[in-house]
């Protein structure tokens, strides 16, 4: 059992790492076909538009600028730092979202009265909002929240939704039935909602937080623009994306740092939900 | 009506749905002594689930009253005195099957170790002690449906409401589990009321059968079950058992003048 999960999860990194690889040589075949054939559609192949891979794996080790560490050692701790920011927008966007599920599965004219606007709420750019996020949030919070703790709020603006929508959709999804049985014993709503509800909404709701925790970090590093914090991935982009012209690999780097993390959270979310959720296997996706 | 106080009684129940428009049950007037186990049985429309969920107070009568071990059915659920099994399992899914017997028995309050030990008494008494580590998915439908029943019983309530709860099973299965549901009762000695529509499957569990008529739905007459007990397989073969079936077929048949098609054909099924 532990040996074969084992054998699957090898398999399964292999898989992913020759992915990368073939990606990589998919990126070097195409520079190459381009530059000798002289193409320039849709873009003109060069240095600039599309540094070697080695180029940007050697970005790494190299410090940005004269005196500082490499870029590596500082991504990451720039990672870290965004990291903080989307733990803490993710956490709260799910708590928010699942609140607002469960408070209008129990109320009919809630759900009418509200859901609309919590639509709406997403069809602003998060662009928009996120100055007045910072004005309005940060002057509250104590000194160890402070800049940081409003780009959380950013990024659970952002995954406070699908987790909202699919917890409202997953507590519904209670058989009829079982409803019956749970009145049979005459429990309350609030049996109701932790011993059948709840479990029952489960797989929504965590097919929900893999979306969230993707938008968690887009959304961390989104915010950290208007926010003008320089200490987490949003700042980096921003302030490579100056110096793109001379050194693109930098950017680039930065970019396959924010995807890893994305890929992290999304991959302990996957985790998590194996150890919690226990169904049929035909259930499970 | 016997000596001994009824453990459900029925007066003048008439469930009306729609705004009236259509009458479900009429006019029904019953009693169940304890230990009695009552099937009700009619063509699919006759109320017969519709009175069971009464009972259950799933449903409120429009007019009249059901009581409960002499308890308005209200109060009656509210103190558990009832289990109910119904068509289709109904297992949470999430749960393992020692957890889905262990739920009425977590919502009652008992600690940890007295759940542990009725659920392990429950599985011996469905003849599942090797399963109680699975999860629903990994048992047949007649596997989970004897789950149901052990939930059902696990608080050992007074009365078991059951709702076609073989229905959806094959025939061969639906004997086994009638045997076994059999064996049940005479071990817990609960009042059963019975929702099926299979005479013969009636007949061979009850101690009474109450036929019922459809449009609206009403007694059609009762058929006391005099087998000796307990029963086995070959009581199938009783020339008593092929009488009492007639006569429960006859009755559904003197009030089916204006039968539906498929009631048609519930009654040739009833006569093979």
């Amino acid at each position: 059992m532990t040996k074969a999960s084992v054998r699957r999860a090898v398999g399964r990194s292999l898989a992913v790492l020759g992915l990368a690889a073939a990606l990589m040589v998919c990126w070097e075949l195409y520079r190459w076909v381009w530059t000798s054939a002289g193409w320039t559609w849709p873009f003109a192949v060069n240095d600039t538009s599309m540094p070697h891979v080695w180029t940007i794996a050697k970005a790494f080790g190299q410090p940005a600028q004269v005196n500082q560490p490499p870029l590596i050692t500082i991504l990451l701790h720039k990672a870290l730092f965004t990291a903080k920011e989307a733990v803490a927008g993710f956490a709260l966007g799910a708590v928010i979202g699942f609140a607002i599920g469960v408070a209008l599965v129990h109320s009919k004219p809630l759900e009418r009265g509200f859901l609309p606007y919590i639509v709406a709420s997403q069809t602003i750019p998060i662009l928009a909002i996120a100055p007045m996020v910072v004005i309005w949030v940060n002057p509250r919070l104590p000194a160890n929240l402070q800049g940081w703790g409003a780009v959380a709020v950013i990024a659970a603006y952002l995954t406070f939704f699908p987790v909202a929508i699919n917890t409202l959709r997953g507590l519904r999804s209670a058989d009829a039935r079982a409803l019956d049985l749970m009145r049979t014993y005459a429990a309350s709503r609030w049996t109701v909602l932790w011993k059948l509800r709840v479990p029952a909404s489960l797989p929504f709701v965590f097919s929900a937080l893999r979306i969230a925790a993707t938008a968690s970090v887009v959304g961390a590093i989104i915010g950290e623009l208007p926010s003008g914090l320089q200490s987490g991935l949003g700042g980096a982009i921003i302030n490579f994306n100056q110096y793109y012209s001379i050194e693109p690999q930098e950017l680039w780097a930065t970019n396959i740092v924010a995807a890893a993390l994305g890929i992290l959270f999304f991959v302990v979310v996957v985790a998590a939900e194996k150890a919690v959720v226990h169904r049929a296997p035909e259930v499970t996706t | 009506m016997s000596a001994a106080e009824p453990v459900v009684r029925i007066e003048g129940v008439t469930k009306t749905f729609g705004h009236g428009n259509v009458t479900a049950l009429q006019d029904i007037d019953l009693a169940f002594a304890p230990k009695e186990f009552v099937s009700l049985i009619g063509p699919s429309g006759c109320g017969k689930s519709t009175l069971l969920r009464v009972i259950g107070d799933l449903i409120e009568p429009t007019q009249g009253a059901v009581t409960v071990n002499g308890k308005r059915a209200r109060q009656a659920r509210a103190d558990h005195d009832y289990g109910i099994v119904f068509q289709d399992a109904v297992l949470f899914e999430w749960r393992t099957v020692s957890k889905n017997i262990a739920l009425p028995l977590e919502l009652l309050g008992w600690d940890r170790a007295r759940r542990k030990a009725r659920v392990e008494e429950m599985l011996e008494l469905v003849e599942l002690q090797t399963f109680g580590d699975h999860y629903p998915w990994q048992l047949s439908g007649g596997m989970q449906q004897r789950v149901a029943i052990a939930r059902a019983l696990a608080f050992e309530p007074a009365l078991l409401l059951m709702d076609e709860p073989f229905g959806a099973l094959d025939e061969m299965t639906r004997e086994r589990l009638n045997l076994e549901l059999l064996a049940i009762w005479q071990k817990l000695a609960s009042t059963v009321v019975f929702v099926t529509h299979s005479i013969s499957e009636a007949v061979f569990l009850s101690t009474r059968v109450v036929v019922m008529s459809p449009r609206p739905g009403r007694i059609a007459g009762t058929v006391d079950i005099d087998l000796t007990s307990p029963r086995t397989a070959e009581t199938r073969e009783d020339p008593r058992f092929f009488e009492l079936v007639t006569q429960v077929r006859e009755l559904l048949r003197l009030r089916g003048e204006h039968l539906l098609p498929e009631e048609e054909q519930l009654l040739r099924d009833a006569a093979e």
